[in-house]
């Protein structure tokens, strides 16, 4: 259908947006990222122990225990959703994968049995035991994320309101099913397990390895996928996306889903780096994850984030944690700083977006 | 334009339409033909926007008929009509301000390439093709540049190249130029001539006598449900169609 052009277009009105008003470079993720590189130089020169390399690894351990889920809540946080559920589903899914792994070492399971000095010997493939718990803990994960996405794609509840309530359901679960007393990783696939979660690959903290994968994977999702397309649509107009034909119901049931499954993961994560599962594990993250997001440049009202965002939130949270350690600042200042750095990243975008 | 014994590519019925006690519509009769552009007119009430959305596939008539391209068809949902190759730009233009012209001109149908088992977005063909579009419409929008930046021409160009990826017979424009400058409106009216030139029948409804008497080749016009008046443009005047949509007069 295409006519042949008498002359092609010419752009004579219309000027092409300067490389650094584009991109990166207009976004509040690229000011966020240069006020933590400056911060970061501050401190190299605050304190000789910043760039060490312990306090590397322990930054690096320490912003990977929230930024996979934090990962997970930019889908949601980009669709215009936000999720509150995030740290009750980590305390559920750690506890299941944890009480999943103590019944299945159990002797007398199909996975173990009794050798004659009374130690229990795996029956099968050593591993499977791991395995298995790992995805029962993802499993329930999965099943809080979708009852999320169908209240609040299906039956069109707030999300703030469906996942505050999922919260406190959630958390209430993990009280019932271990009696408030939280569990402890155990049998004979536990070395594997904290091997996987707080060990460590020539010196980079596991989580992290798997932070990197998942945000590499999250940049190709979101920006070179139809689906990454329409998450992004969904948050700019939802019923432009309705309109043009866009499965709005479906898409937002997987965010939800995504947002649920690296909550899982990280909450297993975090309970083999503690140790155990408590049942007041991970209270209150989902108020670090959700201020992670939004200082990475992840916007409420939608339509704006990505996973370098996610990162650089993260970091930037515990760097100031690990600095005001560092320069020995009383620590509970840390939580008010936090606030203010949440504040201070948002105004900074608004009078920049106020300016051009 | 259209010479008279081409097929119209839409062709109503006796289309009428309840909601409840209230009669939105009454026993319409209406045809559009191919490169036909016909404005539709009438008071807030009148029944257009009701008879636009049947003809969109937004709501079921209660009564008549739609043929299209000759044969009788039944929509469910909206995009039952974009499969037979009706298009609507919506007065608000239905774009997300958060991407980019190529992006909103493929939502929904985008273009993808294959890499195994998964497709990826191939962002270079679909900038490509959202350019010859804006190009054809003689639009100065440049494929990426996000179209929160846009002027309301722009925006209204990246509305209709949408409606141009599928070939589109019927483009539907609800209040195109209700909301933008007079420089803007300028360019929407060569636009819907661009989509004339092409072949493509088009509906404007509108509320700006100007602008249907400058591009349209017939006006109808609706008040209280019912269609009180179908001519063409040259047989009537500014002044009969007010009198037509306030009802100074019955019908014409």
């Amino acid at each position: 259908m295409a006519m042949p052009l008498e002359s092609p277009v010419t752009f004579s009105n219309v000027g092409k947006t300067k490389w650094w008003r584009r991109g990166i470079f207009a976004s509040q993720t690229g000011y966020v990222l240069a006020a933590l590189l400056v911060l970061m130089l501050v401190m190299h020169f605050a304190s000789p122990y910043f760039f060490t390399e312990g306090n590397m690894q322990n930054v690096a351990k320490n912003f990977s225990f929230i930024a996979i889920a934090t990962l997970g809540i930019t889908f949601v946080i980009i669709t215009g959703g936000i999720d509150l559920s995030v740290g009750s589903m980590m305390c559920f899914s750690a506890m299941i994968t944890s009480m999943v792994m103590v019944e299945l070492s159990a002797p007398g399971s199909a996975f173990v049995h009794l050798a004659a000095d009374g130690k229990t010997v795996v029956a099968n493939v050593p591993g499977l035991i791991l395995v298995i718990s790992v995805l029962a803990g993802l499993c329930a994960a999965l099943i809080v994320g979708l009852v999320n996405g169908f209240c609040i794609a299906v039956l069109g509840l707030s999300p703030f309101v469906t996942t505050l309530g999922m919260l406190s359901i959630v958390r209430g679960l993990a009280y019932v099913v271990s009696n408030g007393r939280g569990s402890f990783p155990g049998g004979p696939d536990a070395d594997y397990f904290y091997a996987l979660t707080s060990g460590d690959v020539f010196g980079v903290p596991a989580p992290f390895i798997y932070l990197m994968i998942l945000a590499a994977v999250m940049a190709i999702v979101l920006h070179h996928t139809s689906f990454g397309r329409h998450v992004f649509a969904l948050g700019g107009n939802e019923k432009a996306a309705e309109l043009t034909g866009i499965p709005v119901v479906r898409v937002k049931i997987e965010v939800y889903v995504i947002c649920a499954l690296a909550t899982g993961l990280q909450g297993i994560i975090i309970s083999g780096w503690l140790g155990s599962a408590p049942a007041n594990m991970a209270t209150s993250y989902e108020l670090n994850v959700i201020a992670a997001a939004v200082i990475g440049g992840a916007n409420l009202a939608g339509g704006l984030g990505g996973p370098l965002g996610a990162i650089v939130g993260c970091v930037l949270l515990e760097v100031i944690r690990n600095g005001l350690v560092l320069a020995q600042v009383n620590s509970y200042w840390q939580q008010t700083l936090v606030g203010v750095i949440i504040i201070l990243a948002v105004l900074v975008d608004r009078i920049r977006s106020r300016m051009t | 334009m259209a010479s008279a014994d081409t097929t119209p590519v839409l062709e109503l019925t006796g289309i009428g339409k309840e909601f409840g006690a209230i009669r939105a519509l009454h026993d319409v009769d209406m045809h559009v033909r191919p490169g036909e552009v016909v404005g539709l007119m009438g008071d807030n009430g009148a029944g257009k926007s009701t008879l636009v959305k049947i003809i969109a596939g937004n709501f079921r008539p209660s009564h008549g008929e739609i043929r299209f391209g000759g044969n009788a068809v039944h929509f469910n949902r909206p995009i039952d009509a974009r499969a037979v190759g009706i298009e609507v730009v919506y007065q608000d233009l239905a774009l997300a301000d958060n991407l980019t012209a190529a992006a909103n001109v493929f939502l929904g149908r985008e273009l993808k390439r294959k890499f195994g088992p998964i497709a990826l977005l191939d962002h270079k063909a679909m900038a490509s093709r959202a350019l010859d579009l804006f190009g054809e419409l003689r639009s100065e929008t440049r494929p990426d540049d996000l179209v929160k930046q846009m002027s309301g021409g722009q925006r209204q160009a990246v509305a209709i190249a949408r409606t141009r990826l599928s070939n589109a017979k019927l483009v539907m424009m609800d209040e195109p130029t209700a909301a933008i400058s007079v420089r803007q409106v300028e360019q929407v009216l060569s636009l819907i001539h661009r989509l004339k030139e092409q072949g493509v029948a088009v509906m404007l409804i509108s509320h700006r006598m100007p602008d249907v008497f400058a591009v349209c080749d017939r006006v109808i016009v609706m008040r209280r449900g019912e269609k009180r008046a179908d001519k063409p443009i040259h047989e009537t005047s500014p002044e009969e169609v007010t009198a037509l949509i306030t009802g100074a007069k019955e019908a014409a």
